[in-house]
């Protein structure tokens, strides 16, 4: 009961009616402690009325005061220890629409199957006369309605194919549903002997179970990338011509305006820096995580990040001119090809549905000649109709892609819909990008030398500036297993670093007065001054992952934005090939050529530079930290600080695949056993009926095969 | 006959009912959070003492 009802504030506040609703992505809880600990964190805050967590799509919902703003309920999940990033209203609204839409289709279809079939079983074990008279009327007036509800998603995109000209695996599937209907409508005007209700509904059932688990596999991993997408600009504070600052939507942005963007704040126009310094984070164009120094005359990009005091920027581009869109732009154009594969059901149905419909046209008219009449001719045709109808077929490919898609969620890996899992099957060689990919992608700390004093104190100065070193360095010493010292006066300076005192004692974390070309920050206690290098290291299990993608026959190959000879590093002590410094168009171009020699390539990269190439190869692979429009263009997402999972991510997709044909290998052998019946004009509603759920069943249990042989 | 009558609306009745709930169930966001709700449970009650281990 607990877990219903929203956690109310304790606060003494007048509960008002005008209160709003803000929700925010927190990626980072984990566990029942940080339900509680953020559903009570914000809702001591004085205008939060209640906070609700909702854990599975990592979001909470704030009721709040109109007063009260968006950037203190983010500053407050961070000093509860949470990244929060406010998400629009519901963006994704509109396609949990269409899952519901599936998901209320099928329990309708559902209880009519199982009202109908309840009826079914009296006529066939032999009710007659009026018994069976009027349970073929129930069975109507319960049926027309169920398929004319239930039916709609296959019949609007029945119609939708029809009119330009094109066929798939919905057009047999509403033609039998609807010519079954009729018929048993018509048979049971004239209290005929055999009605299909049954086996009309029960194929909408199974079709419809098919087609809900697939969107709801996508719904799941929408939700979760969902989570980690959202940090672009979308508005700018304005300088307006009476001195005073307004929010700007990005849209609104002129060339010319001045805009004052904060610490932590993304640009969200190109611009050049009038006033103010600091550094900027520009890892979302080019995935380089060592912060650029800007100051006045600098160019700025949109997307970058504002690391640290307030800049004014004069913008010079706005929206479809800025660097960004044009790699926007290049992504679109790369992304077409992808758009035009076609899915295995789609590719399976294209040979299947003429092949059904001229066997039922067949059917009638060979019993025409046969002089069967045309009553009975009819009813044959309809009969192929149904048990040909690929019930089976429809719950072939999305049943073992639940089941893939399911498990590999378990290992930190979403995928985004069957067609990615059906092209992630495919790939024959895979390109990997260094920073960012193949490398963490932010600076982490050797602590090994530190006192343990001196741990607790650079995690006590670090873990209070989000400059991505600081990140870093925080990141390495809670690692290590080390907890905070307490620090007075902690101040930061830009360019510089952080100070702060410890127990009477100046304690300085930051960049070394003597910096050099070596990545560097000095951790001063008193006197005592240590250096602290600073690496992007390799994540752990590159090398297995190279192996593993290797015993699948796949080649490896590094594909960089860095300078040849940092990437030349890597490549040896990998042992792979590897070409640097290259321009986002110059991967796009590598790519195409790899598509040219008849290779399909997987590509794995996290930058803004590497989108276009993203979008271009056969399929894509992001890591979680990468740039919104990378793990966009990407299909599949992993998470965590290993690569283990684009490995995982193959061969899953590689014995999906396998099941799945399977399951298409057994749903033709069904039909070759059951055509000849339907032909003879031997298959009776009840045999219809086995026969449909016999087949699905052992599609599904095929299925569930599959999460016991992968780990 | 007559006891057909009688019990083909009360499965009517009892299928429309279930129906009912599933639908009322979506609308009211029932299966919103699934793995919340099974993490919930572990979650210390506010006023409780926390300190009580078993």
């Amino acid at each position: 009961m607990n877990a219903s009802a929203p956690i109310k504030t304790a606060s003494t506040h007048e509960p008002s009616g005008d209160a709003v609703d803000t929700r925010f992505t927190v990626p980072g809880m984990r566990c029942a402690g940080c339900i509680a600990k953020i559903e009570r964190g914000l809702s001591k805050i004085d205008g939060v009325e209640a906070a609700r967590v909702n854990f599975s799509a990592k979001r909470v919902a704030v009721h709040h005061h109109p007063a009260l703003d968006d950037a203190v309920l983010v500053d407050a999940l961070r000093k509860l220890g949470f990244e929060a990033q406010p998400v629009l209203a519901n963006p994704l609204a509109k396609d949990d629409q269409e899952t519901r839409q599936l998901l209320r289709a099928l329990a309708v279809a559902g209880f009519g199957m199982m009202n109908i079939m309840l009826l079914s079983v009296s006529v066939w074990s032999g009710a007659g006369g009026v018994t069976r008279d009027l349970f073929h009327w129930l069975s109507a007036l319960i049926a027309l309605p169920v398929v004319a509800y239930s039916g709609r998603p296959f019949f609007s995109s029945a119609l939708m194919a029809l009119r330009y000209r094109r066929t798939n695996m919905d057009v047999p599937i509403s033609i039998g549903v609807l010519l079954a209907t009729a018929l048993s409508v018509y048979e049971t005007f004239i209290g005929g002997e055999h009605a299909y209700f049954d086996g009309a509904v029960m194929l909408l059932f199974f079709l419809l179970a098919g087609r809900a688990l697939d969107a709801t596999m996508r719904g799941r991993t929408r939700d979760g990338i969902g989570a980690l997408l959202g940090r672009m600009g979308r508005s700018a504070s304005v300088v307006q011509p009476d001195g005073s600052t307004r929010q700007t939507k990005v849209d609104d942005i002129q060339p010319g305006m001045m805009m004052i963007v904060a610490a932590g704040e993304a640009l969200a126009a190109d611009g050049v820096v009038e006033q103010g310094f600091g550094s900027i984070d520009n890892s979302m164009l080019t995935g380089e995580s060592t912060p650029e120094p800007v100051s006045i005359g600098s160019t700025v990009h949109a997307g970058a990040t504002n690391l640290f005091g307030p800049i004014h920027v004069r913008v010079t581009a706005v929206r479809d001119e800025t660097a960004i869109a044009e790699i926007a732009r290049l992504m679109d154009e790369a992304g077409q090809s992808r758009s035009r594969y076609v899915r295995i059901a789609d590719r399976a149905s294209r040979l299947y549905a003429p092949a059904v419909h001229s066997l039922a046209a067949l059917a009638f008219v060979g019993w025409m000649i046969a002089g069967a009449g045309w009553h009975q001719s009819l009813v044959i045709a309809i009969a192929v109709l149904i048990i040909t109808c690929p019930c089976a077929m429809g719950l072939a490919v999305p049943a073992a892609q639940v089941v893939a898609s399911n498990t590999l969620i378990k290992h930190g890996l979403l995928v985004k819909d069957g067609s990615a899992l059906e092209r992630l099957a495919e790939v024959d060689v895979a390109i990997f990008d260094k920073t960012g990919t193949l490398t963490l992608g932010e600076p982490r700390v050797d602590v090994a030398d530190l006192s343990e004093t001196d741990r607790s104190i650079a995690l006590a100065l670090s873990q209070t500036s989000r400059h991505p070193i600081s990140r870093g360095i925080t990141k390495s010493l809670l690692a290590a297993g080390v907890s905070p010292s307490v620090l007075k006066n902690v101040s930061e300076t830009p360019g510089s670093g952080i100070a702060g005192e410890c127990a009477g004692t100046p304690v300085f974390l930051g960049r070394p007065a003597d910096a050099g070309e070596q990545m560097e920050v000095e951790l001063r206690v008193g006197e005592e001054g240590s250096r602290l290098a600073l690496s992007d290291p390799l994540r752990t299990d590159v090398a297995e992952t190279i192996d593993e993608l290797r015993g699948c026959n796949i080649d490896a190959a590094i594909l960089s934005g860095d300078a040849s000879q940092a990437v030349a590093q890597v490549a040896t002590e990998l042992g792979l090939d590897a070409q640097g410094s290259f321009e986002p168009r110059d991967k796009l171009a590598e790519i195409e050529r790899i598509k040219s020699e008849g290779h399909l390539p997987l590509m794995v990269g996290d930058g803004l530079n590497d989108g276009p190439a993203l979008a271009a190869a056969h399929a894509s692979i992001a890591p979680g930290t990468a740039s919104d429009a990378s793990q966009q263009a990407a299909d599949a997402v992993f998470i965590g600080e290993r690569l283990m999972p684009v490995a995982l991510a193959i061969r899953v997709a590689r014995s999906t695949m396998r099941i799945v044909r399977q399951n298409f290998t057994f749903a033709i052998g069904y039909n070759v056993l059951a055509v000849p019946l339907a032909l003879a004009g031997l298959v009776t509603p009840l045999i219809a009926a086995v026969a449909m759920s016999l087949s699905s069943l052992v599609v599904v249990a095929n299925s569930l095969r599959l999460s016991r042989s992968i780990r | 006959m007559t006891g057909l009558l009688l019990l083909i609306p009360i499965a009517l009745g009892l299928g429309m009912f279930g129906l009912a709930m599933f639908f009322w169930a979506m609308r009211d966001g029932q299966f919103e959070d699934l793995d919340g709700a099974a993490n919930r449970i572990l979650i210390d009650d506010e006023d409780g003492d926390g300190e009580k281990k078993p």
